[in-house]
Formats: structure tokens, sequence, C-alpha cells
């Protein structure tokens, strides 16, 4: 099943108009010993043989569409609609919008989006996205070194390990510094930076769920003109005051809780939002409104300068594909929502883990970490390895547990709930979890 | 008189509720979150129904082309057909956390593992990453796995230097350098390959690596390939091979058997996962053994009869992504691997380069010029008949319910049009294609005017993009609108 469409007739007249014979022709200009490699490769399947297939490894797999894990990624209830729109072919078969008089689709979708993000960060300015939320950091990052001219970054220990790992990563690449501070019963504590430090980060909700007070951070390293990166959840920002509205220069975040599967962790997409005097440093696509020839109003890629097909090795990134339609996924779910239902869903995730938190901190042996006030994750230390817990669980049909790394202290498990949790599953995760520790 | 299509915004009307989440309890957030930590006043969202929500993003749809649309010769993009299998097979996997239990996961780790093992097998490589984001991540992390290899071996210091075709893809470079490496341009012969001789002068003891395409942006293979290959390796210098052309020489040659060193391959071009109006993809990284021990963690391994992930990799570079790559495209690309086998990427193969050939022949029959007319790869490069600009035929084309080719890349030909049909149009496609390709070339040279103004039946016309750079306006504001 290859979905070529040609006939051996095809085929034929076709070489002959090229005065061909044989397809090995067309494959003349390869050296001789380069050509045709036997591949080792499964038989070919038909499209009810390879579903067939396909349906026996799911089956392998446990749904986690009631999972209590989090770490920025959790089962949120995604409305049909956004599956429904965002599988139409003009959307899911369309590349970047180079010709803008054919891509209004994508390209409004875009703009709407870009303004949803300012919004939701309260900051002025979102590109068209990124990969994902620790992608979007780096880039974060590197986007604050480039304006301060600067090479020292501070990171709380706070975020995300594994953005942390990758902000690591790209650092190390350009030979920047990366300095760690550690939290302090669940919180970053105050620092003080010097004037090599371009680029502070500090995450709230903290991956301990807990909320930070960015108020300290940000107002150190405005002192010596460091920019300050924000890690939001953007479903906390239903809720939470926005970074903008607490100083920072830039939000980065993971945009999964936004209309998105969980897919096994990816795709979802990254979000970056800047002030406005950062714009033309920023990273990725950005969609600007114009008007056309007829003064009608229209929409087009903008300051491309920025980026790597005209700036080549002086581009402000390399990314060219990013996260386009997980993140036009998520302006679809937040058009769905409204401010209202956002906000809903949002309330109800928090009540929810506040709820499980207390039922699951009086089990035995089990001891709450997240400091209050938490969002819609939180942290126990548990009386075995999380590792051996999650697996029991897992045997009984529950995922929640999922293991903190060993930096933030032993035997600690990460959970969330969601509103798609309700009070059966909460009394039911209570009991399993009282099973296997038992 | 026409209309401004509304945004979002515009149509909100407050108190209006589109999907509702079960019914609330009361939280008390404030005593939850802490009333200083609240937010004075909820997001601007739009507020509006669920058929708002659904006309306006379907309306949007239609001022919209893609390839279930139209013809998307789009070069160096590989518009082929995306099979709504695929859609079918990563909805089977959508609810899965990446922080399960791994005993709960087996067969989302099964497919992992198993297309690592394809991937590597279709591209010659010892080992395989799946973690990169796309294809410009896969460069990243493939220049990543050089520096560290490099750097294993005490040379890091010494070499400092990355050469790039001039034909290269503006990626190439910009990777290079947030790789840390300066970039030196290798020039081009008069053939369109990499100019051997300039070559090796520019190989040297500070020379990193090369990146290449091949065959080439130009659609070209080069043909030269093995003797540079062994020219760099002699000076210790590591070949990067860019995996965005793949989609012309799958089972019928393998980057790993030309002595490249790693490649990326782009999910989304390649191996048909939809491109979703610029993403997401995915872009896996191969490697040769002795870059292996440098590859991010984790990859998926196979011990017994059970699959796990694999952290350990003392040298590894870290981490690229969260958690494990773009899963559900991968799961995609699995399914096309899957239904194709080897036979049918070797025809698939096949019938790109027939199809880019029969259409650059047939071009160049009504008018078209061809700078390097020989035999093709998936990909050719054409230029407008003398008189006309590549940005006035790409146009015109719109009116033909043609999607363009890619214009003004590689940036060594003047005037370009870079076009790549892909395996999975019709000869009559490709016939039809080259007859309008043929009126426009016509009536363009006849009528300056008529070709100077097209498009005419688009959804909007030619859009001011010098206002749009000079004042940008990225997000809808009342009173802007
Ligand atoms: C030749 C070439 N290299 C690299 C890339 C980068 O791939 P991606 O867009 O997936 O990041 C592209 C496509 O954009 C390409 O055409």
């Amino acid at each position: 099943m290859d979905f070529t469409p040609h006939t051996p007739d095809d085929v034929r007249a076709m070489l002959e108009a090229l005065g061909m014979q044989d397809l090995r022709e067309l494959f003349a200009d390869l050296p001789d010993a380069l050509l045709e490699p036997d591949l080792h490769l499964p038989a070919p399947m038909s499209e009810q043989e390879i579903l067939a297939h396909l349906r026996e490894l799911a089956g392998k797999n446990a749904s986690a569409d009631k999972a209590f894990l989090g770490g920025g990624l959790r089962p949120h209830f995604v409305p049909s609609l956004v599956p429904a729109l965002a599988q139409r072919g003009e959307f899911l078969t369309a590349y970047t919008p180079y010709q803008p008089e054919v891509s209004q689709g994508v390209l409004q979708a875009v703009f709407e989006y870009q303004t949803m993000i300012a919004e939701l960060t309260g900051l002025d300015v979102s590109n068209a996205s990124l990969y994902d939320g620790a992608a979007a950091l780096a880039e974060g990052v590197l986007l604050a070194l480039r304006q301060t001219r600067r090479m020292g970054v501070v990171v709380s220990q706070g975020v995300h390990p594994e953005y942390r790992q990758v902000l690591a990563t790209y650092l190390h690449a350009v030979g920047a510094e990366l300095r760690t501070v550690d939290l302090e019963d669940g919180l970053t504590p105050p620092a003080e930076f010097d004037d090599t430090v371009g680029a502070v980060v500090l995450q709230s909700p903290n991956f301990l769920g807990a909320i930070e007070d960015p108020a300290p951070w940000v107002e150190a390293a405005h002192a010596t003109r460091a920019l300050v990166v924000y890690v939001a959840d953007p479903l906390s920002l239903a809720l939470l005051k926005p970074p903008g509205e607490w100083g920072a220069d830039i939000a980065v975040g993971d945009g999964q809780p936004l209309g998105n599967p969980m897919n096994f962790g990816g795709p979802q997409f990254g979000y970056i939002a800047v002030r406005e005097k950062l714009v033309r440093q920023l990273p990725g696509r950005l969609v600007s409104q114009t008007h056309d020839v007829d003064g009608r109003r229209g929409y087009v890629l903008a300051l491309a300068a920025r980026e790597q097909h005209i700036r080549r090795a002086k581009a402000k990134s390399n990314i060219t594909t990013n996260a386009q339609l997980t993140a036009l996924m998520g302006a679809m779910h937040l058009a769905a929502l409204g401010p209202e239902g956002f906000a809903e869903v949002a309330a109800a995730s928090v009540a929810r883990a506040h709820a499980l938190a207390e039922m699951l901190a009086r089990l035995p042996g089990v001891e709450r970490v997240t400091p209050e006030p938490f969002f819609n994750e939180f942290v126990l230390r548990l009386p075995r390895p999380a590792a051996e817990v999650r697996a029991g669980l897992g045997e009984r049909g529950w995922h929640a547990a999922a293991p903190v790394p060993a930096e933030y202290g032993a035997n600690l498990a990460l959970f969330a709930a969601t509103e798609r949790h309700d009070e059966d599953d909460l009394a039911g995760l209570a009991a399993a979890l009282k099973e296997v520790l038992a | 008189m026409k209309r401004d299509f509304p945004t979002l915004f515009e149509r909100s009307r407050t108190g209006r509720r589109g999907t509702r989440p079960p019914r609330p309890a009361e939280v008390d957030l404030a005593g939850l979150l802490g009333a200083e930590n609240l937010r004075a006043a909820p997001p601007r969202l739009p507020e509006v129904d669920e058929l708002t929500v659904v006309r306006h993003y379907t309306n949007l749809s239609r001022r919209q082309v893609g390839v279930d649309t139209n013809f998307y010769p789009l070069g160096s993009c590989t518009m082929k057909y995306n099979p709504r299998t695929g859609e079918a097979a990563a909805a089977l996997f959508a609810e899965l956390h990446p922080y399960q239990d791994p005993g709960t996961v087996q067969g989302a780790l099964q497919i992992v593992y198993e297309l690592q093992e394809y991937l590597a097998e279709i591209t010659g490589m010892d080992a395989v990453t799946l973690q990169p984001a796309a294809g410009a991540h896969g460069e990243l992390t493939g220049m990543l796995l050089i520096r560290a290899y490099h750097e294993s071996r005490g040379e890091g210091e010494q070499r400092r230097v990355v050469l790039v075709p001039d034909s290269a893809h503006g990626s190439n470079p910009a990777t290079a350098s947030m790789a840390g490496y300066q970039v030196r341009e290798v020039p081009s012969g008069p053939d369109g390959e990499v100019d051997l001789g300039a070559l090796r002068a520019a190989l040297g003891p500070e020379v990193a690596a090369i990146m290449l395409t091949n065959p080439n942006t130009l659609g070209l293979f080069e043909r030269k390939i093995l003797e540079l290959i062994d020219a760099a390796h002699d000076q210790g210098v590591q070949l990067y091979y860019d995996g965005a052309n793949l989609n012309a020489i799958m089972g019928w040659a393998r980057p790993g058997d030309m002595g490249f060193d790693v490649v990326h391959l782009n999910l989304h071009k390649t191996f048909s996962t939809p491109h979703g109006g610029g993403g997401p993809g995915s872009g896996p990284v191969g490697a040769k053994a002795h870059l292996a021990p440098f590859l991010p963690v984790p990859t998926v391994k196979r011990e017994g009869g059970r699959f796990l992930l694999d952290f350990d990799r003392p040298q590894t570079i870290g981490r690229m992504r969260s958690f494990y790559g773009n899963f559900a495209v991968m799961v995609r690309a699995y399914t096309y691997i899957r239904m194709l086998g080897a036979e049918g990427l070797k025809r698939a193969s096949a019938m790109a380069v027939l199809n880019a050939n029969y259409l650059r022949k047939k071009l160049a029959g009504v008018g078209y010029r061809i700078p390097y007319d020989r035999l093709c790869k998936h990909e050719f490069i054409a230029q407008p008949p003398e008189g006309l600009k590549a940005l006035d035929v790409a146009k015109a084309l719109l009116d033909y319910g043609y999607h363009p080719p890619t214009v003004y890349f590689p940036l060594i030909v003047k005037e370009a049009m870079m076009i790549e049909p892909t395996e999975t149009e019709s000869r009559e496609t490709l016939d039809e294609y080259v007859e309008a390709m043929a009126e426009i070339a016509r009536r363009g040279l006849e009528d300056p005017e008529w070709i100077a103004h097209t498009p005419y039946r688009t959804p909007v016309r030619r859009l001011d993009e010098v206002a749009a750079n000079r004042k940008p306006v990225l997000r809808w504001r009342p009173e802007e609108a």
C-alpha cells in the first residue's frame, strides 16, 4: 500500500517521455556501490491489517484518561469540537503559510492564538508556537541573553527538572553559565544576582505544585537589569495573577492543558510571550495583521528577518516547523470554553487536587511536602520508593505517584487532579493507595 | 462591498457561553490559592457559543489550502498525501501519560522501539533517537552529538568551524550557530554540486563537521559523495546528513552507506505525517556507533520481552525535549512504514523521482528555464521565462488552484522556483499543472499588468507585507480592528 496513483501505463509513458525504459535509470547518477541495499522491514500491510495490529498494541497500554499524574501534562477534558475542527484537511495538511492569499485560515487562527496567549500571560506579544514547554524555556533564556548581552543564567530548582535538563543542553552549546538555586521547604528562596546574569528563571506553580511569590526575584533581577523568564502552566493563568503583572519579561510554558491529549508526552505545544521591546528578539513565526491591495484586512508572516531562511547563521533561532496545529487546538479550546468556562475548569481542577491531597495525606506514613498554597499538582512523601508504589497502583488500574527526582528528596511522588476526576475517582485512588502501602 | 472576515474577538458578546464544564462546586479560591495570588481580571478571551466557534473555524479553513484540497508542490517540504489511517492510528494512543508506569505502556514503547529500528535500517545508521520535535531540532541534536564526540577526543577547542554549502537550507547554518560553531560557506560548482576542490581547500584541523543534504537543495544527487566524505573523514571531520530530502532515495541508497556519521529525518515530510499548517513534526536522529554514546536520553530498549526507557548513557548530550518526543507523530510514521514495507518505500521514491523528472521535462517544453537540466531526484529548480518573476508566477498559480512551489530558494539561483511534486500526484495532475504554467507564462509575457496584480480570485489579494514589518500588529485590540 504505497498511495501512488501510477498505473503501469502511466509509468511506461512517463519513462518514455524521459527516454527511459526502466525505473532504475532514474537513479543512474548514484554510485553503483550504494544502489538498492536490502532493507529488512516487516512485510507491507493493508489499512485493515495495520489498524488491527495497532489495536493489539494499544491493548497493551492502560488508558491514563483518569490518571492522577502531572508534571505539566494532565488528562483534561477536551470539547469535541476541538479535534473535529483541527482534523479538517485544510488545517491538517497545509504547511507554513508562506502564501498568505491562500493561507488566511491558518494565519488568522494564529493571530487569534497570539492574542489569547498575550491575554493569558499579561504580556504584549506571543509568537506562533514553539515545540514544547522545555524548548520554549530554552528559547526564552537564549532571547534574554541576546538582549542583555550577558552569559549568566540563574534558575530555580522549582522549574520542571526535564525543562532544566533541556535548558542545560542548549546553554552548554553556546557556552553560557547555568546556576541553580535549590528550593527551601518547597519554595524558591530569595536570591541576589550579579551583573553577569542575563536571565533568571522561575516557575509558578513550581514543579512541586506550590505557588511561588515571584516578587523578590523580579525585583532582584531588575535591579541588575537581568530579564525574568517565568514558566507558567497556561491553565493556572485562568485564575492566578499572570507573569506580566508580576513584572516578568518573558513567559513560557507547555500548552497541553489547552485542548490537547497527553499523547504519551507529545506533541503538545510550547508558548512564549514577551514585552513589546523584545519582539525583534523572538524566535520563530509571528503573524501580523495587514491589508490587501483592495484594502481588505488580512494576515501575513511578519518580521521574518529574525528567522533562519533570511538571516541564516545570524538567525534568532534555527526553528522553522513549530507546533502550529496543536497550538491552534489550544486556541479552539479557549474559544469553546470562554473566560468563564476556562476559569471553571481551573477551579474544578484546584478543588479536586486539594480534596485529594487531604485524603491521601491521612494515610499512614504519607506526608505532605508541597507547602500551601498549591494549584492542581502536589508532592507527597511515601513510606516506600515512588516507582514501586506507582507500579502497585498501575496493577490496580490507577495511574498516580510519578517518582520525583531524588534531588528534591527521597521517596517523593507527584500527584495531580483535574476536572475529569469525580468523588468516586478520588476515593478509589485513596483506597488503592492504602492497599499498596499496607 | 466585500466585508472583512471577523475575528473571534469581534464575534464575542459579554455573557455568551460555549462549552460548559460539569456544574462547578463552590470553590473558595482565595482560601485555596491565596487572595494575593489571584488575577484581578479574567483574560479577555472571546465569549462565543459553540456554533459560532464551529462556523468560525470551518469558514477559516475554507480560506486555507492544503494537500487535501490542492496540488501543493512546495519544494523541500514533501507535501505528499497524508493517509487518514495515520489519524485513526494516533487516536488509539492519545490517552497515555509519559509518567505512567512503563509496565502499562508496553504497546507504546514497542512502537517507539520498532520505529527506532526501522529508521536505523532505512538510513543505514546504528542508533536512533526519536526525541527531536522537528527537522531543525534534529539538526541541533545531531550537531551536539558531533560536538560531544570531538570534545571526548580532546578536540573540542580546536574544531570550531562547520562547513555548509551555499545552497544549504537556512536551518543548517542557524543550527551550527546554536551549537556554538562558526559557519563557513562552501561554494557550489557550475554543475550545482559542492565544489570538491573548494571543499578540500576548506577542510582542516579547525573543522568539526560538514552539513550536507543529498540530493541537495537543487534536487541533484551529489555524485562525488564518496570521495567527498573520504576527504573529510581523512581530516577527522564529521559528516552531517540533512534528511529533508530522503524522499528521493528511500530503498535506493542510504546515507549511512554513503559514509555519513549522523542524519536527521523529517517524519512530517518523508514519512507522510501531516504538516499541520506548520507543525508539529518530528525530527529523529540516526547516528553511527561512535556517536551513539552521546545520544539524548532516554531511548527505548528491549530486554527480553519487555520495553524499557533507557537513561543509562553517561556521555549523553542531555535532553533535547521534555518526555520522549512527538509520540503521536511517531505513531503515524510507524503506520506509514508498516503499510508500505521496503518495497513500498522504494516505489514511493521511484515515483517521486519519476514525477519530478517528468515535470522538469514538460516545463522545459513550455518555456521555463531549467538551470541544471539533467536527471534530478525528487525535486528540481525552474526559472520563469526571461521577463517574468518567480513571485508573479507563484501568485498567478493561486488563481489556477495550485499552491505555488517554494520560491527564491535555494539562494544561489536567481528567481528560483523549487518544485517537488511528490509521488502521490497523478500524471493527469502534472499535465494539467503544466498547462496552467504554460498559460501563465504566455499571458504573463503578453500582459505584464495582469500578472503583476495576480491573484484576483483568492479570499484576499496581495497583502502589504511592508506595512506588516514596519508597524506589526501582532494581536487583536479593539482600537486597531
Ligand atoms: C532542506 C531542509 N533542511 C531542514 C529543514 C528543517 O526542518 P523542520 O522544518 O522540520 O525543522 C527543512 C524544512 O524546513 C528543509 O527543507
